[in-house]
């Protein structure tokens, strides 16, 4: 992280002080209160683009959408700003097309360029018409007086003027066109994906600027402690054992035969996928299941290799009694190790720190139970949870390579205060 | 002074079973709930993971998930004419504490009572004529029929994913099951947990005996099950640590793995945990409760009104309660009067440890859970003729080993010296060959007018309220019926082909030091008649028309097996009560 944190600012040495961008109120008009076909359609499109994972503080429950609430970044902790009406502090004065300006283009209403942790790369392939429905919406919930100083970075990040670069390098608008040799489902599923779901954002590998690597979309992405899985068909590491049924009900349960979602992921189920509709659902099942991976699969490690031998002990002593010899575990309650998206993933940073902290399945209507992993970091050392890492990632058809003791021991280090 | 909450619709004292049945019950009924818990929340992966929940010196021998005396305890004595003592270390009974209750910590036996258990005295007087009953002998019939709960212990089966064989169809005898059972309307929700070696042998050697064995119903889960709430658990790992333990991996039935992930999503639940009630308020008149004090672990005083109360603490706390308050006349044994604390009961539990050639037999008792076991059922309540014994009432037996935990489970024939060389040696020469029911014969105990529960002159508590006392002691019943019963139990064993025996009778005096079950019973019974009974057939208080006591506080007498079953199943019946009769129309549901 710091690295990249230093390389952001070689980078940004290059930038010559620059152009501020000039106020431009286009004046959308107010809201129509009645019109409530589009309010609605704005409180979906909320949910789809999970705006209150950022703009809610989960301490402040009777505010939502009030800001505040801090925003983890590779180079440092934002502020989500308020997003709901009051005139003074929220977007109450915002004309329409100020609200589309910031949402789509990342850029605010006296011309400061936003920093990409609010994901405008994404809302770029939104309609005109969705960012509208959203903008009625946002004007309709409780406004909250609440003064969120966002900026929080060191200098010079806090110069938000160095955003020209990065938006120079990232930031493509208008991307998204339906596809007409694709399904209908496909398309609406692709929009959502790369459009207001934004599901890149935390899946998309990242360039060490923080841009997505757009050479291998949704092929899983390491940020807070966690590695955000590989979502294409990537039989090695992605989801190539989940069916559209697996995805869907993944998303909206939180739970499926294989998995269980915890960490960042069990909020976007909390506060998003869970309220989708089922033909959204089915609709981003469609185009994930589309999307091929091309990574080369190599050898699993041989049961004979002392890792494994001695992973294969500790996984047998401490692990199988819930997940099983065979690493099947309990459907909807006990992931199953072979078919779970975490376990073999590029990064085995998810696998070391579930073993290690341990890890709370998010509790959803349908899935009630939420059940928890406990911590194993005070009862195996760096070697053994090194050991166990490379044995389920290496049995019943995984061959994600060794771990090493290193690996475990950074693991350790990593603040568990997002989760469990 | 007390700091006074924003009122609530229903303000629920402890968060076991049935204060968890009943919030849920209640919040689908649209209330607002506040559930007041003494002690600790508790979940699997915080409080007992699997990595440290088979730790038997924390949990077996130190009780770290029960109520801690230091806290508050109880004084006992066996005979009136004794001065009591307080309890400073559990003994024959394990007060639970926290989220969960009892609930937590128990074996998951999930068992149903004879319908002739509910009618009791008029039974036995019936078959046997009244002068067949000893003269201070108090049983009462419930004022509930089995007939009546039937539809409610299903409900609790099949929230639980009990596992079992039906004996009795909708009056259907089936093979396999439990012959003497009352009629159940469906069969349980999961197929009977595998049995071990030795549990496997007791059902054959009790078979060869004439005897009807079938599976101990258990809360232990045979396989994944997701109940009618949507709440799931997973398949028994037969660890061997249940009983006294957590269970950390999602296959013990508990108010955890149940109800509660559905009741904490409710906008109107609301639990408190550490925060001990500490008296029900009640209006001028007596007539009619306003809510509860409690008391946080600040030392703060709080009061909760509400418009209804719900007694849900275990016995003992159920009753005290309802003494520190006021309500309900308090038993006078002398002259025989008055309701809160009478009819008090235990259980009259025995063992036969039996010793095997190592050379033919090896057990793994490791291999078990809590509510595993082969049982038979002919020397339970009523099935068998007593006339010509002498006593009245019976039990549950069988080979219902469920450990082979290393500090507690190292048995050793009779004779052994206590400790050095050759306890070892016989500890290990008899440890895979050795069977130890625990609670292999499970005797009831009914009630007599001088085994009763009130306050202690002499002994208070930190809030400096009176202790409870207990006077208890054995009569001559159910001594001769645990007599009668272990050698039952004892032939079985035989037949098996032990090579010795070691037959531990329950004896008098009651001894409060010696571990038997935690199924305290009675103290605030239900009943017909508001002279002999704390409550109505719905667990109403007579006096109190707005508070209901749950639990085994409300049994008249203690039947021959685990109580959660039947207590849950009264739970779930006056919660149905209060729905569909007390909130369209406040006030006594029966009048007397």
């Amino acid at each position: 992280m710091l690295s990249r944190a230093r390389k952001l600012l070689l980078a940004m040495a290059v930038l010559a002080p620059s152009l501020s961008g000039c106020t431009h109120a286009h004046g959308g008009g107010r809201v129509d209160r009645q019109n409530f076909a589009l309010i609605e359609r704005g409180r979906y499109l909320v949910t789809l683009g999970d705006c209150t994972a950022c703009h809610s503080d989960p301490t402040r429950s009777d505010s939502p959408f009030g800001g505040g609430h801090p925003v983890p970044t590779p180079f440092g902790t934002l502020l989500a700003p308020n997003i709901t009406p009051d005139p003074a502090t929220g977007i109450g004065n915002w004309t329409a097309q100020q609200f589309d300006d910031a949402v789509r283009r990342g850029r605010m209403p006296d011309g400061r360029r936003l920093y990409p942790a609010m994901p405008f790369p994404y809302f770029a392939r939104m309609s005109a018409a969705d960012v509208r429905a959203i903008w009625a919406y946002l004007n309709t919930v409780k406004p909250v007086h609440h003064v969120v100083v966002a900026d929080q970075l060191p200098f010079p990040l806090s110069l938000r003027v160095s955003m020209i670069f990065w938006d120079w390098l990232y930031y493509h608008p208008g991307q998204w066109r339906p596809r007409a040799d694709e399904s209908a489902a496909w398309n609406r599923g692709s929009y959502i994906v790369r459009g207001p779901g934004h599901c890149g954002a935390c899946h998309t590998p990242k360039t060490f600027l923080g841009g997505d690597e757009r050479s291998h979309e949704l092929q899983g992405y390491s940020l807070q402690g966690w590695f955000a899985p590989d979502l294409t068909g990537d039989p090695a590491h992605g989801l190539a054992l989940w069916s559209a049924k697996d995805i869907v009900a993944y998303l909206k349960t939180g739970h499926n035969r294989f998995d269980a979602a915890s960490g960042p992921m069990a909020e976007e189920v909390k506060d998003s996928s869970s309220g989708m509709s089922a033909e959204d659902l089915a609709a981003i099942a469609t185009y994930l299941k589309g999307e091929e991976s091309t990574s080369r699969r190599r050898a699993a490690l041989a049961a004979a290799d002392l890792d494994m031998v001695a992973g294969a002990a500790i996984y047998r002593d401490i692990c199988a009694g819930c997940h099983k010899i065979d690493g099947s575990g309990v459907p909807y309650l006990i992931p199953d190790l072979a078919g779970s998206a975490a376990v073999a993933s590029r990064d085995p940073a998810t696998v070391l720190r579930v073993i290690l902290h341990g890890a709370a399945s998010v509790a959803t209507r349908e899935e009630p139970t939420g059940p928890q992993m406990p911590s194993y970091g005070w009862q195996l050392d760096d070697a053994q949870v090194a050991a166990v890492a490379t044995y389920v990632r290496n049995s019943w058809g995984h061959s994600a390579g060794r771990v090493p003791e290193s690996a475990a021991r950074a693991a350790r280090q990593t603040p568990s205060a997002s989760a469990p | 002074m007390p700091r006074r909450l924003p009122h609530k619709d229903v303000a629920i004292v402890g968060l076991g079973w049935t204060g968890s049945i009943l919030a849920n019950e209640l919040t689908d009924a649209g209330l607002e709930v506040m559930a007041i818990e003494r002690g600790p929340w508790r979940a699997a992966a915080t409080d007992y993971p699997p990595n440290y929940a088979q730790d038997e010196l924390r949990y077996r021998i130190r009780h770290e998930l029960f109520l801690q005396p230091a806290q508050t305890t109880f004084t006992f004595r066996n005979r009136m004419s004794e001065r009591a003592l307080p309890i400073r270390n559990w003994g024959a009974f394990m007060p639970p504490n926290g989220v969960g209750g009892g609930g937590v910590h128990w074996n998951a036996e999930t068992w149903r009572f004879l319908p002739s258990d509910f009618v009791l005295r008029s039974h036995l007087t019936k078959r046997y004529g009244a002068r067949f009953l000893p003269a201070d002998m108090t049983i009462q019939d419930w004022g509930v029929t089995y007939a009546e709960l039937e539809p409610h212990y299903d409900r609790f089966e099949y929230l639980c994913g009990t596992c079992g064989q039906a004996g009795n169809l909708r009056g259907k005898i089936l093979e396999g099951g439990n012959p003497f059972e009352g009629p159940r309307s469906r069969p349980y929700p999961n197929p009977p947990q595998q049995q071990p070696f030795s549990h496997t042998l007791f059902a054959q050697a009790a078979r060869q005996l004439g005897y009807k064995p079938f599976p101990q119903p258990s809360g232990n889960l045979s396989q994944a099950y997701r109940n009618p709430l949507g709440v799931r658990q997973g398949p028994c790992s037969y660890c061997g640590f249940c009983e006294w333990f957590g269970c950390g991996n999602y296959s013990k039935a508990s108010p955890q793995t149940t109800i509660l992930p559905v009741l904490v999503r409710k906008p109107n639940f609301t639990a408190r945990d550490q925060c001990e009630v500490t008296r029900i308020n009640l209006e001028p008149s007596g007539r009619r409760a306003t809510g509860v004090t409690f008391v946080d672990t600040s030392g703060q005083e709080w009061e909760q009104p509400a418009d209804l109360v719900l007694l849900c603490a275990y016995t003992i706390f159920n009753v005290q309660l309802l003494m520190l308050s006021g309500i309900g006349q308090r038993y006078d044994p002398v002259a025989n009067r008055g309701v809160i604390g009478r009819n008090f009961t235990h259980q009259t539990i025995s063992d036969v440890v039996s010793f095997f050639d190592p050379k033919k037999f090896i057990f793994n008792p490791f291999i078990a859970s809590g509510a595993i076991g082969m049982c038979i059922d002919e020397f339970n309540g009523d099935n068998f003729d007593h006339g010509p014994y002498g006593f009245v009432g019976g039990g549950y037996m069988g080979q219902v080993q469920t450990n082979g935990r290393p500090i507690e489970t190292t048995p050793v024939p009779p004779g052994t010296p206590k400790w050095g060389a050759k306890w070892k040696q016989a500890v290990k020469e008899n440890y895979l060959s050795a069977i130890k029911p625990g609670t292999g014969v499970h005797g009831s105990m009914y009630s007599y007018r001088d085994v009763y529960l009130d306050l202690d002159p002499t002994y208070k508590d930190r809030f400096g309220r009176p202790l409870v006392r207990i006077t208890m002691d054995f009569h001559e019943n159910e001594l001769k019926q645990n007599r009668f019963l272990t050698d039952r139990f004892a032939a079985i064993f035989q037949a098996m082909g032990a090579r010795q025996m070691d037959k531990q009778y329950r004896r008098a005096p009651y001894d409060i030091t010696d571990y038997q079950t935690t199924h305290l019973c009675g103290g605030a019974i239900m009943g017909t008649d508001p002279k002999t009974s704390a409550l109505n057939r719905y667990l109403q208080s007579w006096d109190v028309p707005n508070l209901f006591v749950m639990g085994a506080s409300a049994f008249p007498q203690n039947a021959g097996y685990n109580p959660t079953g039947t207590l849950a199943a009264l739970a779930y019946w006056s919660a149905q009560a209060i729905r569909t009769q007390y909130l369209k129309n406040p006030g006594p549901l029966v009048h007397a």
